[in-house]
């Protein structure tokens, strides 16, 4: 477990009592590294937290952009719409079922690419970006892409899969519509979970797998008894991240449904009510609750791999 | 680190140069940062740049028009928004919200004019302005630019529905097609000849038009034409037996065998297909103006008459009816031109926008593009008179002058997507659940009580 020692600078390493005139050095070390962070952090502040604080406020408000006149203040009856509505946990649990479904499957895939990369003796660099072109394409892109591929008119996949008919729209209703999306989300972004797997794979020590091998465990055992341990804060961050990531899903659904058949997402319909509505008041009531719920699924994460971030950071 | 020492050393003359040299730099980047923000407001020879937003229909007519009306003092230059009129608002309002002064002149659908001019987005036109604006205009597209008693937009063309029909069908089926007709008897004439009915009811703004063009034809309203000014306060009256009688109609034609095989998805373009298909008497179809143009330049296309003879059998009549003793209150569309209210000099932008809606701009414009007029007296120009049935052009006027607005609301976007979330799919709709269902949603989105 990590314990963060405050290092004091000994002026003299000979003299093993802290001098006051080393104390007033480390102190005025101290002050110039809070110094120096004191613009970066105030920029931060700025960037992050002054839209976070200004969506709180205005989430408080009945207020229409084209209606500036009325608006007023409605204190949390904006949350209240939001939470009683029906349409907004229909939202949620497609969103939730997007990351569950899409974090699994490119948990298992990214791990295979990890492995083959770490692994792999010919064509390192080759296999490498290979499988990394994926997530250099922009999201809305391989939207796009992914729309033409399931498309009845001049799709591939149809003619891929022989139990489908050539005239089946994935589009037309809300499970195929799902499965287009989801698709099109693990295409793209499983080469970052694989490439974050990667890392963690790099830090298991062959000692501990040579050792395993002596004492005649199988591939299996080695797997699941060396080096998944060994890699628990790896997969935490990898699952923490994609996670996070999916649960914001916007682009995909945008270009392929533009959230019809019920397949809108939060993110969707915050957008809707904030830019297509124009309802800044209830628009930003969801960004404040999206913004909750992102950090409820992450301190989920973080309780359910039990692994300490600043483990994970290697520090100690 | 620059050791302390080191640095007591360096000479001061260095020292000035180089901070002075850092100066330099960072006012070059800060300068050429600012310029790159900002979109320039003159042009090389001196004059004020006014930026026109334009959608894209009449692209060229109204490129040539900018040129045409385009003085010693300012030019306008055309800027083009996206396709979709959703789009189109987006984009405008997130320029005008921003108080974007580079925003002079726009071209909007009149359904966008409450809301704009609610959230203080349009310069309106005052005193003599206003009167030119609306000089000779026809009451359904005057009546879309006014808002809390003043003129915010100046009509440049307008739009409207008619019916339009096979001759030989309506013949086939008896109906006397010099008198007005209602859904009814059109439906049942489709049905009994073994035509088709065209209707817009896929899930979009063109759906709503259809609704309320049936709903004003009953005598009633979707909003309180008394309240209806008045935002969220404003009384909706959807669960009333005119909305009723339009729920009948909706119902009828799902019922009757006349519907297109696409029904609940049709659109403006694939309610065309139907006119002169392979098999079968054609169909009865309500459209927007293109059509005339469409049809007539097809000929020998698929989906287009096959040659100038069946062209001849295309005839057009006033919107049908919702009750047979109810004139119909046909849809009223089109572009007008509003004045960004950010606009350094709105003197110049309104005198542009009258100039580029000027009675000659307008000829120009249905006359080149079949984008029909919003001044009566435009429908005489003989150019126009030589390009179009001069009936046709008597039918545009007149439905465009009898027809009925789309509730002229500041939060019209919210009651069209609540309507249209209630009343899609066009089969499910029923005369005693739909109207009750509406109100009380279409209430719920304007008190804020319901996410859409």
């Amino acid at each position: 477990m990590s314990t963060t020692a405050v290092q004091t600078a000994t002026a003299d390493p000979d003299d093993k009592t802290p001098s006051p005139q080393a104390s007033d050095r480390a102190r005025a070390e101290n002050k110039l590294g809070r110094m120096l962070v004191a613009p970066a952090i105030v920029l931060m502040l700025l960037v992050t937290a002054f839209p976070m604080l200004r969506a709180l406020y205005l989430s408080l408000f009945s207020y229409s952009l084209t209606a500036p006149d009325e608006r007023e203040f409605v204190g949390a009856a904006n949350y209240w719409t939001a939470l009683t509505d029906e349409l907004f946990w229909r939202d949620t649990a497609n969103t939730v079922f997007i990351m569950v479904v899409t974090v699994a499957v490119e948990l298992v895939i990214g791990f295979a690419f990890a492995m083959v990369m770490h692994r792999v003796i010919f064509a390192r660099g080759v296999i490498r970006t290979s499988i990394l072109i994926p997530y250099g394409i922009i999201t809305v892109v391989s939207g796009f892409a992914w729309q033409f591929a399931f498309s009845n008119t001049n799709g591939f996949v149809n003619g891929w899969l022989p139990f489908l008919g050539d005239g089946f729209n994935w589009f037309a209703q809300y499970e195929s519509s799902m499965i287009a999306i989801m698709v099109s989300e693990i295409w793209k972004t499983t080469p970052f979970m694989s490439l974050l797997l990667l890392a963690g794979l790099a830090n298991v020590s062959e000692d501990m797998l040579e050792a395993a091998k002596v004492d005649g465990a199988s591939w299996w055992q080695r797997l699941t008894k060396v080096i998944l341990p060994n890699m628990r804060a790896a997969i935490m961050v990898a699952v923490l991240f994609r996670a996070l990531d999916a649960y914001r899903i916007f682009d995909n659904i945008y270009v392929m449904t533009a959230g019809a058949n019920g397949t809108e997402s939060i993110s969707f319909l915050t957008y809707r009510q904030v830019i297509e509505q124009f309802q800044l008041g209830i628009g930003s009531a969801l960004s404040v609750l999206l913004f909750l719920s992102v950090l409820v699924v992450a301190f989920g994460i973080v309780k359910l791999f039990r692994v300490d971030l600043a483990q994970a950071r290697q520090e100690n | 680190m620059l050791r302390p020492e080191r640095a007591r050393r360096a000479p001061r003359g260095r020292h000035r140069w180089r901070r002075r040299g850092a100066l330099a730099l960072a006012a070059v980047v800060g300068a050429s940062t600012v310029a790159a923000c900002g979109v320039p407001t003159v042009d090389d020879q001196g004059r004020a740049i006014l930026n026109w937003y334009i959608n894209p229909d009449g692209q060229e007519t109204l490129t040539a028009l900018a040129e045409e009306c385009s003085t010693d003092d300012y030019t306008i230059q055309i800027q083009l928004l996206p396709t979709s009129a959703t789009d189109q608002r987006t984009q405008l309002a997130r320029r005008l919200a921003a108080d974007d002064a580079t925003t002079n002149l726009m071209s909007l659908d009149p359904v966008f004019v409450p809301e704009f001019a609610n959230a203080g987005w349009l310069a309106p036109f005052e005193g003599e302005r206003g009167e030119k604006a609306l000089e000779g205009v026809l009451d359904g597209a005057a009546e879309s630019v006014q808002w809390n008693d003043e003129v915010v937009a100046a009509p440049q063309w307008a739009n409207t529905q008619v019916l339009w029909f096979r001759k030989s069908l309506a013949e086939a089926a008896g109906l006397d097609m010099s008198q007005p007709v209602t859904w009814q008897e059109i439906i049942e004439a489709a049905d009994a000849e073994g035509g088709t009915v065209g209707v817009q009811a896929n899930r979009y703004e063109a759906y709503v038009v259809w609704i309320n063009a049936l709903i004003q034809g009953a005598g009633g309203n979707i909003l309180d034409p008394d309240t209806v000014e008045e935002g969220r306060d404003a009384k909706v009256t959807l669960d009333t037996d005119p909305v009723r009688e339009a729920a009948k109609v909706i119902e009828q034609l799902t019922d009757s065998d006349a519907t297109h095989d696409d029904y609940t998805t049709s659109n403006e373009g694939t309610s065309l297909g139907r006119m002169w298909p392979g098999e079968g008497p054609g169909q009865f179809m309500v459209n927007w103006t293109f059509v005339f143009k469409n049809y007539a330049d097809a000929v020998g296309q698929p989906g287009g008459p096959p040659d100038e003879q069946a062209l001849e059998d295309l005839g057009w009549a006033r919107y049908p009816r919702t009750l047979p003793d109810e004139p119909s209150k046909p849809p009223v569309g089109g572009i007008v031109i509003g004045v960004g209210a950010f606009t350094p000099d709105v003197d110049q932008a309104q005198e542009a926008a009258l100039c580029v809606t000027s009675p000659e701009a307008q000829a120009q414009l249905a006359v080149n593009d079949g984008l029909m007029p919003a001044r009566e007296g435009v429908y005489d120009d003989p150019e126009l008179q030589d390009a179009y049935p001069s009936d046709l052009l008597e039918l545009y006027s007149t439905s465009i002058d009898e027809g009925g607005p789309r509730p002229k609301s500041a939060f019209y976007s919210q009651i069209s997507s609540a309507l249209q979330s209630v009343w899609h799919s066009p089969t499910t709709v029923s005369p005693e659940r739909t109207p009750e269902e509406a109100q009380d949603f279409v209430t719920s989105i304007l008190r804020e009580e319901s996410l859409l």
